[in-house]
């Protein structure tokens, strides 16, 4: 069994870009991240990749090179790239390949995501009484989230602040202004007690990695970074998940729970030696929750950790350094690849106006979405 | 027609003797409930469901209020706009999603009881209320 370590990493800016496909956008993130590492498209053994809504990962080929690698496609909603990376990590841990590519694109129409409940083996009624609704989720969740632990929903508006302000700082970030936290808690009700500037909106954008072995990965670059753990997980009874026309009323752990357990126990590291974390933030409420379900923090101590600064890029758990979906926007099947490149840029010391001071050592991503899947990874250099 | 009343899905009702109620399924080996129906067991993963009728009262698990027109496939009409979303639990059965007839926030309450009705949530070709299921605090 090898290690796997991620070499090259590139980027298409995230946020709108008129006349440019989702496509095209992946394949300027694959170009960036084969110059990464000096490399050509015809070096990779296999590819990996996904989008939700702007074509088959697979035709990027025709672009790309002919090269007769296998290309698989991967369409797992939110988890997407996460998913992708996971293959590729496989690929990679067994032996079967030395070195590939994952790349994650996307390009969605303006305004709230609407999806068909037969693709989530739900009947018709659930979408045509205004059920189906991802926002809604998150807004019942947050409410009971708060009231069982006792948060008082202010919390929600200093997430979204910080999340604008690290944007501010991030030139490949969509949403470059600071928004105050009092505007904020102004702004129209989307879904109580959550607000417009509160969630974040679909949007366009484009990762690729290359990763390969991890006692190959100097010949390629000078900072590799190692993934140490990566795993994903569906929902089991009793987690209380998006699209869900009921839930049990016996509780069980989260998928977010869950898989990141699994991919601490896989890197053999615990959530507190974390030095930086991207967490899915669809809305203020998800970063809030996510980070306890994560293990970042204990269910009920974010309040006073996201007030005290702790979360910021300076304080002692940095989240969201990038702004997060809130200041990126999701692009569904590029984002858990974007935060996955912000921490590699974070552990290399490469992120410039938003790198975390004093030589972050461990990073850690998460993603969440429907119908209750997340995926997550740990990451050291 | 339920309580002779149009609905935008008669499979998801029952009629009981003391109204019509959701229509849910209950594992016969395990006991767990789904709604809808459904034949496999999300719990113990059998396959042995039968029919059961849920409870027409409950306690509210959470709520929201939906603040904008959703895009298709909601066919809702907009004078049964905005409308109240929740979860209500129901005692030893499971909690369901459910669209609120109370909209204000001061108004909305978790563990406030409530209990099912039959509401409007959007008008036919002709003019006729079509209705869904929704829940509606319990008056003393």
């Amino acid at each position: 069994m090898s290690g796997v370590a991620i070499v090259g990493i590139g980027m298409h800016r995230f946020g709108r870009t008129e006349g440019v496909s989702g496509r095209a956008q992946a394949v300027h993130a694959a170009r960036e991240a084969l110059r990464d590492c000096g490399l050509r498209f015809s070096d990779m053994q296999f590819g990996f990749g996904g989008s939700h809504s702007a074509g088959d990962a697979d035709t990027l080929v025709s672009e790309l090179g002919l090269t007769g690698l296998p290309f698989i496609n991967v369409a797992n909603g939110c988890a997407t790239g996460g998913s992708a990376l996971i293959a590729a990590d496989a690929a990679i841990r067994s032996g079967q390949h030395d070195v590939g590519i994952v790349i994650g694109f996307d390009k969605h129409p303006r305004g709230a995501f609407n999806t068909d409940p037969a693709e989530h083996g739900i009947g018709a009624w659930y979408g045509e009484t205004g059920l189906m609704v991802t926002t809604q989720f998150f807004g019942l969740k947050i409410q009971r989230y708060l009231h069982e632990h006792g948060i008082a929903p202010g919390v929600l508006a200093t997430i979204a602040e910080k999340a604008f302000r690290n944007g501010a700082r991030n030139p490949m970030a969509w949403r470059r202004k600071e928004i105050d936290a009092a505007e904020i808690a102004a702004a129209p009700m989307i879904s109580h007690p959550l607000t417009q500037y509160m969630y974040c909106s679909p949007a366009e954008g484009a990762v690729a990695l290359v990763l390969c072995r991890a006692d190959k990965a100097r010949e390629y670059t000078e900072h590799p970074v190692f993934l140490q753990g990566a795993a994903f997980r569906s929902r089991r009874y009793g987690s209380f998940e998006v699209f869900s026309p009921w839930t049990a009323a016996e509780r069980a752990d989260s998928p977010t729970a869950e898989a990141a357990a699994a991919a601490f126990a896989a890197a053999g590291i615990a959530p507190s030696e974390v030095d930086v974390a991207q967490i899915q933030d669809t809305e203020s409420g998800a970063e809030l929750m996510h980070m306890a379900e994560t293990g970042l923090c204990a269910h009920g101590e974010q309040e006073e950790l996201i007030a005290s600064g702790a979360t910021a890029i300076e304080g002692r758990l940095p989240v969201n350094t990038d702004g997060g979906c809130l200041a990126n926007g999701e692009p569904i099947g590029a984002s858990g690849l974007r935060q996955v490149h912000e921490n590699v840029l974070q552990l290399r010391g490469g992120a410039g106006e938003h790198q975390v001071p004093g030589d972050p050592r461990v990073g850690f991503t998460h993603v969440y979405g429907a119908p209750g899947i997340s995926a997550c990874t740990v990451l050291t250099r | 027609m339920i309580a002779g009343k149009t609905t935008v899905d008669d499979a998801l009702f029952v009629e009981t003797a003391e109204g019509p109620a959701l229509l849910g399924s209950r594992c016969t080996d395990c006991a767990a409930h789904t709604f809808p129906r459904q034949g496999g067991c999300p719990r113990c993963t059998g396959s042995a469901m039968e029919d059961v009728p849920l409870s027409r009262t409950g306690t509210l698990w959470s709520w929201t209020v939906q603040g904008f027109r959703p895009k298709p496939p909601y066919t809702g009409t907009e004078n049964y706009e905005p409308y109240g979303v929740g979860y209500v639990e129901l005692p030893g059965q499971l909690i369901v999603e459910t669209r609120l007839v109370e909209t204000d926030p001061a108004k909305l309450e978790i563990g406030m009881a409530v209990e099912l009705v039959l509401a409007p949530f959007r008008d036919d070709e002709f003019g006729w209320p079509v209705h869904t299921f929704a829940f509606v605090a319990v008056t003393a």
